[in-house]
């Protein structure tokens, strides 16, 4: 496996700091040969505004800890979208939440895009707030060289506080579950 | 173990995923940092933060002074009350801290300054990376003195030049700074915590004479002077001044010449020891690059990727900034026919790499004024335009 490039990005309050770093902890510890290195967005945009966290995974060292060119980008913003779309390389990958994102011609040099409706799956569940998880349960069903389901499963458990998680691994086989029509 | 009892241990032995700051933090606890003092900044905050959750659960004090002149003054008091003590700031607050550093060097005074390093001059680049602060770490404050300077290049390496910065401090008696940058300082990577036991702490030396005869400045053979704490029984002088072996004020050339030598000699016959630099792929290299701090990542990316294309790169990457490895470098410079230096400021590090070369070699300095780390193709692109 080489390099693999994962941006995660949307307004601030989604949880997508959250995202990044329950991907990058589930590599870096339980996947076995793999090395990962989460980093945030961390200027005045991360209070409010567009917000992104990258993840970059490989098999040898990280040498450039940053995302250049994004083999997978995972938005669920139009403000995030239009920000980094430029970014995804051509033949990339994008997920996109489909209730909050418009689509432009620049989606165009994505080999495949998945569409999903996180939030209005998330509010079945009781808040929003689980849009993330319910986001990265649609990545791990449809990808196969970021991160395992049980890698994900075992790390949720630990990470999220106790009264989050059972709701969370619902959002997250929901996620998983989730066929888009288009 | 459960969560809850590892929380309250000083070595969180296990695997983590966190960033530099908090491995760095961790690293201090595990050699027995007691005392943190210090005043937040950006990008340095989380270790603060980390620091003050964490020290009281070790039975360890955590001062938020009113800035950075007082948190520098606050951990040498500590030093000198007999705890491990550090502080954790960035160039602006390092720029306040410089002339009582100085005072540390003077009085000979153990602890430990984490610079998470930004952009520059100024409160400049606060969020984003910079590498502008190496020489201030050298000639910060005025005198002479010998300072160690540390430079990780992972977060992992946060931890063990954390542990080592302590152990340096304590060791040869003065404030010893661990240099890092935003770039490392946040971003999050996987960090084993080894065993207790495998923690190598260095304690400074204690006196073993009698009260009554001890000397506080008085050196062994090593040059170091063994150390007295406040409330063991010993005299405790502690002054800026140029002082005897006593302690006392003795403003005089004779004094001076034999304080000032002997405090920059135990660090200069001792560079064997100080200094730790990391070299790839050095052996058949014509060309090298010189790097260090988060920007040594990439240039080992762009050294893998040149020699795909059969440039033989090498590089050597300083660990230890100050004192700085200027003969392994002279010897670099017989071997290659160019140095690059890649580094997030306008010529710090270039220049001295070029001092050390005396003209052996051509020097080319990469450089990036603040705000991002350099990506591998910028550093291959100067190469391959010479190769």
């Amino acid at each position: 496996m080489s390099r693999v490039e994962i941006r995660f990005a949307g307004f601030g309050g989604q949880g997508i700091g959250l995202m990044g770093r329950l991907v990058g902890e589930a590599v870096s510890l339980l996947e076995e040969g793999k090395n990962s290195v989460m980093t945030q967005s961390y200027g005045p945009e991360s209070r409010g505004g567009a917000s992104s966290t990258d993840v970059v995974i490989d098999e040898g060292e990280i040498d450039y800890p940053k995302a250049t060119e994004l083999d997978y980008f995972v938005v669920l913003s139009e403000e995030a979208y239009q920000k980094y779309i430029p970014k995804l390389k051509e033949g990339g990958i994008l997920f996109v939440e489909e209730d909050l994102v418009t689509l432009d011609e620049n989606a165009k040099k994505a080999k495949k895009i998945f569409k999903i409706p996180a939030t209005k799956i998330a509010e079945t569940l009781g808040s929003r707030l689980y849009a993330n998880i319910a986001m990265l349960g649609y990545v791990c069903a449809n990808t196969t060289d970021i991160f395992s389901e049980e890698a994900m499963l075992t790390i949720m458990k630990e990470k999220i506080k106790a009264r989050f998680v059972e709701k969370n691994l619902i959002a997250f086989q929901k996620g998983m579950e989730y066929k888009s029509d288009s | 173990m459960s969560k809850q009892k590892q929380k309250f241990l000083e070595v969180s032995t296990g695997e983590h995923f966190t960033t530099g700051n908090h491995a760095a933090a961790e690293g201090a606890l595990a050699v027995g940092c007691k005392f943190f003092g210090g005043y937040p900044i950006t990008p340095s905050s989380e270790i603060a933060e980390h620091m003050a959750l964490r020290l009281p659960q070790l039975g360890g004090n955590f001062v938020q002074f009113e800035d950075e002149i007082a948190s520098i003054i606050g951990i040498l008091g500590a030093s000198w009350g007999g705890v491990k003590s550090m502080t954790a700031t960035s160039g602006p607050g390092y720029s306040l801290m410089v002339e009582n550093i100085g005072l540390g060097m003077m009085t000979e005074t153990p602890c430990v300054i984490i610079n998470v390093q930004r952009g520059g001059p100024s409160t400049g680049l606060p969020t984003l990376v910079g590498q502008q602060d190496i020489m201030q770490t050298k000639w910060g404050a005025h005198g002479d003195f010998e300072p160690i300077v540390l430079c990780p290049n992972s977060v992992q390496e946060c931890f063990e030049l954390a542990i080592e910065a302590f152990n340096y401090a304590e060791k040869y008696r003065l404030p010893v700074t661990l240099l890092l940058d935003e770039t490392l300082g946040h971003m999050s990577e996987r960090l084993i915590i080894p065993d207790a036991s495998k923690i190598g702490k260095v304690e400074r030396k204690k006196p073993k004479d009698s009260p009554e005869e001890h000397l506080p400045y008085k050196p062994d053979d090593d040059l170091i002077p063994p150390m007295a704490v406040a409330g063991e029984g010993y005299r405790v002088m502690v002054t800026g001044l140029t002082h005897d072996e006593r302690g006392y004020p003795d403003l005089n050339t004779k004094t001076q010449d034999k304080l000032v030598r002997r405090i920059n000699d135990k660090i200069r016959l001792n560079k064997k020891d100080i200094i730790k630099v990391e070299e790839y792929m050095l052996d058949d290299a014509e060309f090298a690059i010189i790097s260090f701090g988060s920007v040594a990542r990439t240039a080992k990316g762009a050294v893998n990727r040149a020699r795909k294309k059969g440039i033989k790169v090498g590089l050597l990457r300083l660990i230890t900034i100050w004192p700085f490895p200027n003969e392994r470098i002279e010897a670099l410079a017989e071997q290659v026919k160019k140095i690059y230096v890649p580094e997030i400021n306008y010529g710090q590090i270039t220049r001295e790499v070029e001092r050390s070369v005396h003209g052996k070699t051509e020097v080319k300095g990469i450089f990036k004024l603040g705000g991002a780390i350099h990506n591998p193709q910028e550093i291959l692109k100067e190469i391959e335009g010479d190769a």
